[in-house]
């Protein structure tokens, strides 16, 4: 593993994080007040910075900090976390996915959408939130440049003692007095000499820090003089096994200068005294040897090299004849508890000790178990069934070729394999689900968005957010679902003041739900606007030539209308739900993932989008056809009958067009194998099958094929990976013979059917 | 990557007809037999179709009329000659391979000025062998025509 | 022999930084995603130091280092502790609940070498 890879898990974890961070903050929004909601929140935000300093992401760094600055406010209950509050973390939380996005794909974030929140959230930690949240402009330049301590850190009192502290690297206090003074002392060969005293508490060894791991780290820096003073040391029957009676006085010889030698003590001084002096101090050295005899563990002289083997704090050292290392761990022999870490000293007793106070550690329920697998190998065992239930296809069509009837015990063998391959992919297909949660949340951001933009007020209210659906599916429906998200709020929902003269609250509410329903997941976008104003729409559509004037329409098939193409109901062109784009796109996107999209509508009440769409777009349910000795399949999802012609039936319609009657209407007639260039003539109806399909803008086509030769499910294969899209076709797979056949586009060809030319641009994939 | 350590490559050379070709071996992934394939609707004439490729839908180039000859007459002799760019993989239908051969780059004569139906792009050059003559097919441009074309 | 670190920590992203640089620097490595998981680990792994982060779910650092402290088998080991530079509060709550020393966020590989180093027989 490199950085760049690491750089790739660090934005998929900041994905998950801000997925956290939204839906934390959204149900906060929505009243919950678990504090661990407020820390999960926060520990998203602060994971980013934390990744994000890692790889040099200053921007992103420093807005998450401002963030986690005001989070942290919240958290330590300094701040409430009032609605106004949550709108602006909601905002910044969008503000930080994208600058997340900017990092990683190397675009920018305007410098202005961050400076206003950084404003805002500053003001908000210093507990001055500015007057109106969405009022805020560009704050002044100085407010905006983040200042990451100063907002932060409501500096404890115990913050003093810590010289050292951060950044470590200090300007260098060299010290000019030993330069003047005792020269001979302090400089020799532009070498400083210091004399440290160094005293550590008993809290010192508590923490597991070690006197002789500093020796060693200060004998790193240059040439080291120690004297170890054991005068604190108290009778053996007084002696607390854990505490702490040596100091050292230490004369360190270097090159380096005096803040590098107070670093070495920067995890201890907190639990020490340490006095650094310039120069030395030959004196104290020269003492304790005037003291003599009474006293010989008083002060002793430090060996160095018991450095080098530092492990040697072993509990048999504390005899009179060795008292250095006995000295760095200050206890008496035979202490268990003075066992260094990991010596299996006593071990049982200890065990049997830890096992009681493991009981100190939470119970925490138990989550279920995952395990994290890369998408590449689930696509390949996805494909790998796909090619399972192609082979047991193929064997079984052999069968039936080669043995008339087949033997019962063959048959029976085929029948299970069949049925096991089904479990099989079905348990695959299992893996790749994945609820649709992130898309929904995404749309929580896209409506708030539109909310500001058109000033109106919309609540979010999602419902079935673990619904499961295949990736592939998850991959394609953002689009869409963005589009009919933006059109619900920018048309279906009315003004605050339009509302409230209807006697509704100011506040539209947009329901946005997912659930399974018979094989489909069926995805509903309802929204309690005005409905849509059917005598607008019908006015619409006569002016457009859509429909005659005098034409005789349900409510459902007006309502129908807006999923004609180049039907737009905004007067004029909104870029908001419109950027050019109608709902005809979002239908026909929609029907090229094997959907389909409806509306129903309630003057006054609002509309409900209804669409549903295949649990996978790795297989799909097909007619398979044979249209001019070519075999094609037709997904089933586009079918909505099937119809033997009759002669009667068929009209000639202008030079060369076709009509069927069905019923009391009249269907144009399409000829497959005509529009794909399979033959030139026109074939017979009356010799072939036609499929009646649904197209665009609610009207009906009568596909012509020669003849069905079954329904089968297929597995989706991709055209492009080794070509290229193909005019009329949406993918390829493999049928049971082991060759190729085509999955037909029916939208595209219903499209070319009105007199436009197949052609590359106008095709929407259907495989991912 | 396409000149080895040495200058030297190493080809595989089939038949189109009477004419001789070659194509690097680096890029050769499997020789198979032919197959009928399956019509793309709307495709150059040279894109036979696409065949099952143990799980894979491949592309099929008559070569031949690719490189403005005949088209081919398939027959179970003639060989698809499975090559691979990149992440694409396309299948060469050709009458037969001849030969495996080693040359070294400097023996590569540059392509005559003269032919006006085959496109020029395609041939990186021409390459003497005893009393024949091998044409050094690019196939490096012969993917990345496949699509414009397509389109 | 080689020394054996503990790293608790939350984010996938630095759990995998701390391996990479552990790993070249020559540690023996074990890893856990937070606190509770980190005592779990601890008993099974018998780490020579342990780095852990501080903001963790279910069990923060704080409460993690108090757990080592209180566990008699452990209570002297070295613990890093990974803060930012703004943590100045974090850092003396670390010190108290038990911590050896501290390695500011963003770490550069030689850093956390030799802050591991330092506390390392």
């Amino acid at each position: 593993m490199d950085m760049n890879e690491i750089k790739e898990i660090f934005f998929q974890e900041c994905e998950e994080q801000l997925a956290e961070l939204e839906s934390g903050l959204l149900r906060l929004n929505d009243g919950d007040t678990d504090p661990e909601t407020v820390n999960a929140v926060f520990r998203a935000v602060h994971s980013i910075k934390g990744g994000a300093g890692a790889f040099g992401l200053d921007d992103l760094v420093s807005f998450a900090h401002v963030f986690e600055t005001t989070l942290d406010c919240v958290r330590s209950n300094k701040l409430e976390a009032s609605q106004d509050l949550l709108k602006v973390m909601l905002r910044s939380a969008d503000v930080l996915a994208d600058l997340t996005a900017a990092s990683r794909d190397g675009g920018t974030v305007e410098s202005s959408r961050t400076s206003g929140l950084v404003a805002e959230l500053e003001a908000y930690a210093k507990g001055q939130p500015l007057p109106s949240a969405s009022a805020a402009p560009a704050p002044a330049p100085a407010a905006a440049a983040p200042e990451p301590a100063q907002a932060e850190t409501p500096a404890p009192a115990a913050e003093a003692p810590e010289p050292t502290d951060d950044s470590g690297f200090q300007p260098v206090p060299f010290s000019f007095d030993a330069l003047d003074g005792d020269d001979d002392l302090a400089i020799e060969d532009g070498r400083s000499v210091f004399t440290v005293r160094f005293k550590p508490r008993s809290d010192l060894y508590a923490k597991g820090n070690e006197s002789v791991l500093i020796l060693r780290e200060l004998a790193k820096l240059g040439d080291l003089q120690v004297r170890c003073e054991a005068d604190d040391l108290p009778s053996i029957d007084m002696l607390d096994p854990e505490g702490a009676y040596f100091s050292w006085l230490i004369r360190v010889e270097t090159d380096q200068d005096e803040e590098a030698v107070r670093h070495v003590f920067e995890f201890v001084e907190w639990d020490s005294t340490v006095e650094i002096t310039a120069g030395a101090d030959e004196e104290a050295f020269a003492a304790p040897d005037a003291q003599g005899g009474d006293q010989p563990m008083a002060a002793v002289p430090f060996d160095l090299s018991l450095l080098e083997d530092v492990p040697a704090v072993s509990a048999e050292a504390a005899a009179p004849e060795a008292p250095a290392p006995a000295a760095a761990a200050p206890a008496a022999a035979g202490d268990e508890s003075m066992a260094p870490p990991n010596l299996p000293l006593a071990a049982k007793a200890i065990a049997a000790e830890a096992e009681k106070k493991e009981t100190v550690v939470p119970a925490v329920p138990a989550a279920p178990q995952t395990i994290r697998v890369d998408l590449d190998r689930v696509d390949r065992l996805i494909n790998l069934v796909g090619e399972l239930v192609i082979n047991q296809a193929m064997l079984a069509q052999s069968v039936v070729e080669n043995e008339s009837g087949g033997s019962s015990a063959v048959n029976l063998g085929l029948e299970e394999l069949q049925q096991l391959t089904r479990e099989i992919q079905d348990s695959v297909m299992a893996i790749r689900a994945q609820p649709v949660k992130p898309v929904f949340q995404r749309m929580g951001r896209i409506v708030r968005e539109i909310a500001d933009m058109t000033a109106k007020q919309v609540r979010l209210v999602t419902e079935g957010e673990n619904t499961e659906v295949d990736k592939t599916v998850i991959d394609k429906i953002a689009e869409p679902l963005t589009h009919m998200i933006r059109n619900a709020v920018d048309h279906g929902l009315e003004t605050p003041e339009k509302r409230t003269e209807a006697g509704k609250n100011a506040e539209g509410v947009l329901r946005l739900s997912a659930k399974h329903r018979s094989g489909r997941i069926v995805i509903e976008i309802a929204d309690d606007g005005a409905g849509i104003n059917r005598e607008r729409v019908k006015a619409k559509a006569i002016e457009n030539g859509l429909i005659t004037a005098d034409a005789n329409l349900s409510d459902e098939d007006i309502d129908n209308l807006i999923f004609h193409p180049g039907f737009s109901t905004a007067d004029k062109i909104s870029d908001i739900s419109g950027r050019g784009v109608g709902m005809d796109v979002v239908k026909r996107s929609i029907q090229a993932l094997g959907g389909r999209i409806s509306i129903t509508s309630k003057p006054g009440k609002g509309s409900v989008f209804t669409m549903s769409l295949p649990l996978t777009l790795a297989v799909l349910d097909g007619m398979v056809v044979t249209v001019a000795n070519q075999t094609l399949v037709v997904p089933l999802t586009a079918i909505v009958e099937t119809l033997q012609p009759e002669k009667s039936d068929i009209h000639s319609f202008g030079p060369s067009q076709r009509l069927i009657a069905i019923r009391d209407t009249f269907c144009p007639l399409v000829d497959v194998g005509n529009i794909l260039n399979f033959r030139s003539d026109l074939a017979n109806p009356v010799d072939g099958v036609a499929l009646l399909v649904e197209s665009e803008g609610g009207g009906q086509r009568a596909l012509m094929v020669d003849a069905i030769q079954g329904q089968r499910q297929v597995v989706i294969k991709s055209l492009e990976a080794n070509y290229t899209n193909v005019p009329g076709i949406a993918a390829a797979t493999i049928l049971g013979d082991g060759r190729v056949a085509l999955i037909l586009d029916v939208d595209a060809v219903v499209t070319a059917s009105r007199g436009q030319p197949l052609s590359p641009d106008m095709m929407l994939a259907a495989t991912g | 990557m396409r000149i080895s350590d040495n200058d030297m490559l190493e080809l595989i050379a089939f038949t189109l007809g009477d004419q001789e070709f070659c194509v690097e071996v680096i890029s050769v992934r499997e020789i198979r037999s032919w197959t009928p394939a399956t019509i793309l609707p709307h495709s150059p004439d040279h894109v036979r179709g696409v065949i099952n490729l143990r799980g894979v839908v491949m592309p099929i180039m008559d070569l031949s009329l690719r490189l403005g000859m005949a088209a081919s007459e398939p027959t179970q002799e003639h060989v698809i000659i499975v090559t691979r760019i990149g992440e694409q993989t396309i299948g060469l239908l050709v009458d037969s391979v001849s030969d495996i051969f080693t040359v070294a780059t400097d023996s590569i004569q540059p392509a005559p000025d003269v032919s006006r139906s085959v496109d020029r792009e395609l041939i990186r050059g021409m390459i003497p062998m005893d009393d024949r003559m091998i044409c050094f097919v690019e196939l490096h441009a012969l993917f990345e025509t496949l699509e414009s074309e397509a389109a | 022999m080689k020394k054996k670190v503990l790293t608790v920590d939350d984010s996938r992203t630095i759990r995998n930084m701390l391996l990479v640089t552990l790993n070249n620097a020559g540690f023996d490595i074990v890893q856990a995603e937070d606190g509770v998981e980190g005592l779990e680990v601890l008993e099974e792994s018998n780490p020579d130091v342990i780095v852990t982060d501080i903001n963790m779910p279910r069990l923060d650092g704080f409460g993690f280092i108090e757990g080592v402290r209180q566990n008699d088998r452990y209570r002297a080991i070295p613990i890093l502790v990974l803060t930012t530079e703004s943590d100045a509060e974090k850092k003396n709550r670390a010190r108290e609940a038990g911590a050896t020393g501290w390695i500011v966020k963003p770490f550069d590989p030689s850093k956390l070498i030799a802050a591991i180093e330092r506390v390392t027989a």
